[in-house]
This record gives structure tokens, sequence and C-alpha cells, in this order.
């Protein structure tokens, strides 16, 4: 327990000045940006507004003052929990993440669960079949698919499943007739997000799976398994698996760059209503408080992320619990 | 064992004999095609629009008349360019980088580390999107934004290069026999640490192509009028959900191929220069 505790710590200790710098880093470039707020927000009004008026608005938002004093007011505001308005949306910031969180959790989260499923399935039977047309169908597949960009894929999906075969509707949350939110409904949506998330996702799994599980057949301790008479699945899953799943800790925790990025792309191509396509609409109309939010949020997911693996990796590791060593 | 190692060798072969002529003929393609066949992007031919693919146009036709294929040409010949420019962008950045944290060591060494670590932690695409939000899509903001992602990687592999070559004999010779910093640097280090540096750009190309298309495909890279890849598959979702599959779906074989090209040549070259792991592989 203490070396979690201090794990956690210095992973804190870590996180506070780096988010401090992405927020200065952030405000730096939105002010070195050659966008004037005042004008996207007014759009094809700022023809007809007078410039009086823009001043005034000007003011209101405290963009006349020196970029000091404006940063240091907008890093208050938001440390006070007050994230500004979102111009793409014209709603608060914090509304429009409280909306749009869960879906995003409940898609990657989904996509998550079904990738390590899946993943560990397919990498055993890769490993068990060694250079069968199985494993060669399954490591040449994986391999291909990790030269197969996101949203191409989640478009083939769409063509296959939505567009030919018409199984599964080509995107969005629900139906557009339907006005409440039916949880069987939104099921039936998230079927293609989440199936091209986590396939796209799980290529590298498969393949490090595979390597590992081979890797641990070889080990005495399986043969010895083998001769004692137990059951081929008992010996692949007690035996090989269990002991190749440790460094897959770590390994998923330092992949979640990689699964925000799939987040991004795969809700923007099944116009899911997350939080990581609002980031895309904030981008696309330059909405600055919206944009520095979920680029946090991104950020925080992977210092999450790797905390996470850590922590997983202590309990999951006697040696590393006992000695504090990684 | 010969009789196990035979047919994988045949299918190694194989795979490198399918990369390098992916990659030869997309090359000349890009080359020759373009001074060949002009295109002209303002020019639309609303009569043969959305037509599936056929002889005169092997890919098909876009919404709005023009041909799948050369456009895909083209578009693969400004992402090859963008990429190579980020890529040059990245490693430079990323080999002084790790040439300075290397070769300086002590403080300067663990900062730069530490800056590393948070450049990791920001995923890339997300801080490519705040960039492009920020400066109005362009290639110039795109170039920017892969370069500033991407060079971790590059200095990490610098920078244990320059630690483990720092402790050979002939670099301990060198400084023993008086030679300066600038010499050692020049003569000694880059010298070795040059084909790392080339190897490293070749590699980052795929990448740096799959990071302008994401780009352009979410709207925030290249301007929508240039014929890039992103922005091909990008305009061809509509026809998409019509059921014309090849104004996508097609553009985007032109990122998948080449990419994959480059994955198996360099898994051929890692096999080829580790032995051990090639006599493991025909076991």
């Amino acid at each position: 327990m203490r070396v979690i505790l201090r794990m956690v710590a210095w992973r804190v200790a870590f996180a506070v000045p780096l988010l401090l710098i992405v927020t200065v880093g952030m405000f730096a470039l939105a002010k070195a940006s050659p966008f004037d707020p005042v004008r996207q927000y007014l759009g094809d009004r700022a023809m007809v507004t007078a410039p009086e008026v823009m001043e005034r608005i000007r003011e209101n938002w405290g963009i006349d003052r020196p970029v000091l004093e404006q940063f240091t007011a907008w890093l208050g505001n938001f440390l006070q929990g007050d994230y500004g308005e979102s111009r793409t949306f014209h709603r608060p910031v914090a509304e429009v993440i409280m909306d749009r969180l869960p879906w995003t959790l409940l898609a990657t989260g989904c996509a998550i669960v079904l990738m390590l499923v899946g993943s560990l399935i397919v990498g055993t039977i890769a490993a068990w079949r060694r250079d069968s047309w199985v494993d060669r169908v399954i490591s040449g597949g994986a391999f291909a698919n990790e030269s197969v960009p996101v949203f191409w894929l989640g478009l083939l999906a769409m063509w296959v499943f939505a567009v030919q075969l018409g199984w599964l509707p080509a995107g969005g949350l629900t139906d557009p007739a339907s006005t409440t939110v039916d949880p069987l409904d939104v099921a039936h949506h998230m079927v293609l997000p989440v199936l091209v998330l986590a396939v796209s996702q799980s290529s590298w799994l498969v393949l490090f799976v595979r390597e590992s599980v081979i890797g641990t057949l070889r080990e005495d301790y399986v043969i010895g398994a083998r001769a004692r008479g137990l059951r081929e699945r008992t010996v692949l899953v007690r035996h090989a698996l269990r002991s190749a799943l440790l460094p897959f800790l770590t390994l998923l925790g330092a992949r979640m760059p990689e699964l925000v990025t799939g987040a991004i792309l795969v809700e923007s191509v099944f116009s899911w209503p997350g939080v990581a396509s609002a980031s895309v609409q904030a981008a696309l109309a330059v909405d600055f408080p919206l944009l520095a939010v979920t680029t946090l949020l991104g950020t925080l997911a992977v210092l999450g992320g790797n905390l996470l693996a850590d922590i997983g990796y202590t309990i999951a590791d006697p040696r590393v619990r006992t000695l504090g060593v990684g | 064992m010969t009789s196990v190692a035979l047919p994988q060798a045949g299918r190694r072969r194989r795979s490198l004999v399918f990369a390098v002529a992916t990659l030869v003929v997309l090359g000349l393609a890009v080359l020759l095609v373009p001074p060949i066949v002009q295109l002209d992007e303002r020019i639309v031919d609303l009569r043969s629009a959305g037509l599936p693919p056929s002889l005169s146009h092997p890919l098909g036709t876009d919404e709005v008349g023009r041909d799948v294929l050369l456009r895909s040409i083209y578009g693969l010949r400004v992402s090859f360019t963008v990429g190579m420019v980020a890529s040059l962008v990245s490693i430079t950045i990323g080999g002084l980088v790790g040439l300075v944290a290397g070769s300086v060591g002590g403080t300067v060494d663990r900062v730069l580390m530490r800056v590393l670590d948070g450049f990791n932690s920001i995923p890339h695409l997300l801080l490519g999107i705040f960039i492009v939000a920020m400066f109005s899509p362009s290639p110039v903001a795109v170039v920017v934004s892969v370069g500033v992602t991407h060079w971790t990687t590059t200095a990490r592999i610098v920078r244990s290069e320059v630690l483990s070559l720092r402790s050979r004999p002939f670099i301990e010779a060198a400084i023993s026999g008086g030679a300066s910093r600038a010499r050692v640097l020049r003569r000694h280090l880059l010298p070795h640490l040059f084909p790392h540096l080339i190897l490293a750009t070749v590699l980052m190309i795929p990448h740096a192509i799959w990071h302008e298309t994401a780009l352009s495909f979410l709207g925030l890279g290249l301007p929508p009028h240039m014929a890039s890849l992103g922005n091909m598959i990008s305009d061809g979702q509509r026809s998409l959900l019509t059921g014309d599959w090849w104004a996508s779906l097609a553009p985007g074989l032109f990122i998948v191929l080449p990419t994959l090209a480059v994955a198996l040549l360099a898994n051929h070259l890692r096999d080829r220069l580790n032995p051990r792991r090639r006599s493991e592989l025909s076991l």
C-alpha cells in the first residue's frame, strides 16, 4: 500500500506542473493565433456589426487587457470551475463536457473491454496453433491492420455493415426519428464505433499476446504442467497466459494516447456525440475555451492511464509489491 | 528443420517482393504521372459524376466528376511531400535534442527527458488539432504540428546511441588525443548516428502521412481545394452513404499500401540485421 501511495504522490508531482505548462502553452498559442475571437464568435454577423459593439465585446471578455493579466484571470476562473462559454455550442463549456463525457466513456470503455478480451483469445489461439494457417491469418491480419488508418477502417465498416448489408445504423447516437434516448437504440448505434475502435487498437495487442504466450510455452513450468498430464486448456490459460499477462498492463497504459487519437477519429466518422468529436468541432470553429478543456482532458486521460497501469502492475506482481522495483 | 524453414523463407521473400514492387510502382506513378497528365482542380464534369470504376476511369469518378485514380496519385504526391518535410523537421528536432541530452548529460539531460515525457503525455493528434486550429489549415501548420509531436522517439534513440558511443574506446582515444568537442562530434559521433537518422526518417514518413491525412480528414489539414488523400476520403464520405464506395475508400488504399510496404521492409531489415531472430524464426 505504501508503495502505491508513494507512486501516486510521485505521479501527481509530475502531473501538476505538466498540466500548468500545457495550459500556458495553449494560452500562448491562442494569443499568437491570427484569429480574432470576437469575429469568430460573431461569424457572418461580424460584417454588419459596428466597431463600437465589437470593442464592447472585447472589453467584456477582457481581451483588451495585457496578456499576463488575461492569463491569470483565465487560469483563476479555470481553477474555480468556470471554464467559460463554448463558442461552437453557445453554452457553458462545463455543460457541454458533462453532456458528452458519459458517451465517450461508454463507447471507449466498451471498446477497451472488447479489445482486451478479443486480443487475449485471438492472440492465445495464434500462439497455440503457431505457424498453422490460423496463426498466419491472425498475425498477418494484425500486421496489416497496423497500416490501416482508423478512419478508413470506420468508413469501410460503415459501407459494408450500414450501406451494403443494412444491419447497423451508419452513425449518430439514436434514430433520427426518436425523441427519447432508448438504451436498445443506443446499443444498436454503438456497435460499429465500438467494434472499429477495438479492432483498430487491438493489432499490437494480438501480436504482443502471441509473442508472449509463445515465450512462456517454452518455459519449464509449462512443460512440467504438460508432463503432469493437465488438460491443454488448463496449461494454456492457467500457466502460459497468466504469466504472459504481466507486462501487458504497463503496455496498456502506455497506449492511452493512441486510444484518445482513435476515439477522436472514430467519434468523428460515426458522428458519436462524445467529447472527442467535440474537440474537432471546437477546433473547426476556433473555439478556444472548449478546445482547451478537451486538450487537458486528453492529457489527463494519458496521465491517468499510466498511473492505473503502474498500480495494476504493483498489485499483480508480488515482486514489485514487496521490493518496490519495476 | 529445413522442411519447415523453406516455406517460411518463401513467404518472407514474397512479402519483400510485394513491398518493393508496391513502393516502386507508386513511386513511379507519383514521379511520372503528374508531368504527363495535368490535373486542373477547377475542372469539374458533372456529366461524368459518380461513375463506378471502368476502363476509362479505373477507380471511378467522384461526385463532381473528377477521376479518382488521377486525383489519388496527385494526393499521394502532396501527402508524401508534406510527410517528408514533416519527418525531416521532426528528425532534426529529435536528433538535436537527443544529441544534446546524450552528450551534455547531467541536469540538461534530465530536464530534456522530462520535457520529452511531457510531450508524450499530450495525445499527438490532439496537440496537432490544437496547433492547426489556432493557425488555420495550411501545409505549414500541418508540417509544424507533425514536427513538434513526432520528435520524441528519435530523441530517445539518438540519446541512447550517443550514450553508448561515448564509452567506446575510439571516442575515448580521440578525447585523450586532444580532439575538441566539435571534432569528436563531427568526425566520430555524426557518422555513426547518420544511418540511424536516415532509417528513422524513412520509418517516420508513413507516420507523418497518416497524421496529415487524419488532420485533413477532420477538415483541419490541408486546404479543401488541394487534392490530398485525407481531403478525398473526407469528400467521398457523402457518396459512400449512397453506395459509391470508390470516391472515399479507393484513395485510402494509397495510404494503406505504402504504409504496409514500408512496415514489411522495416520488418525484413530488422530480421536481416539481427541474425539470431532470423534463425529463431526459421526454427
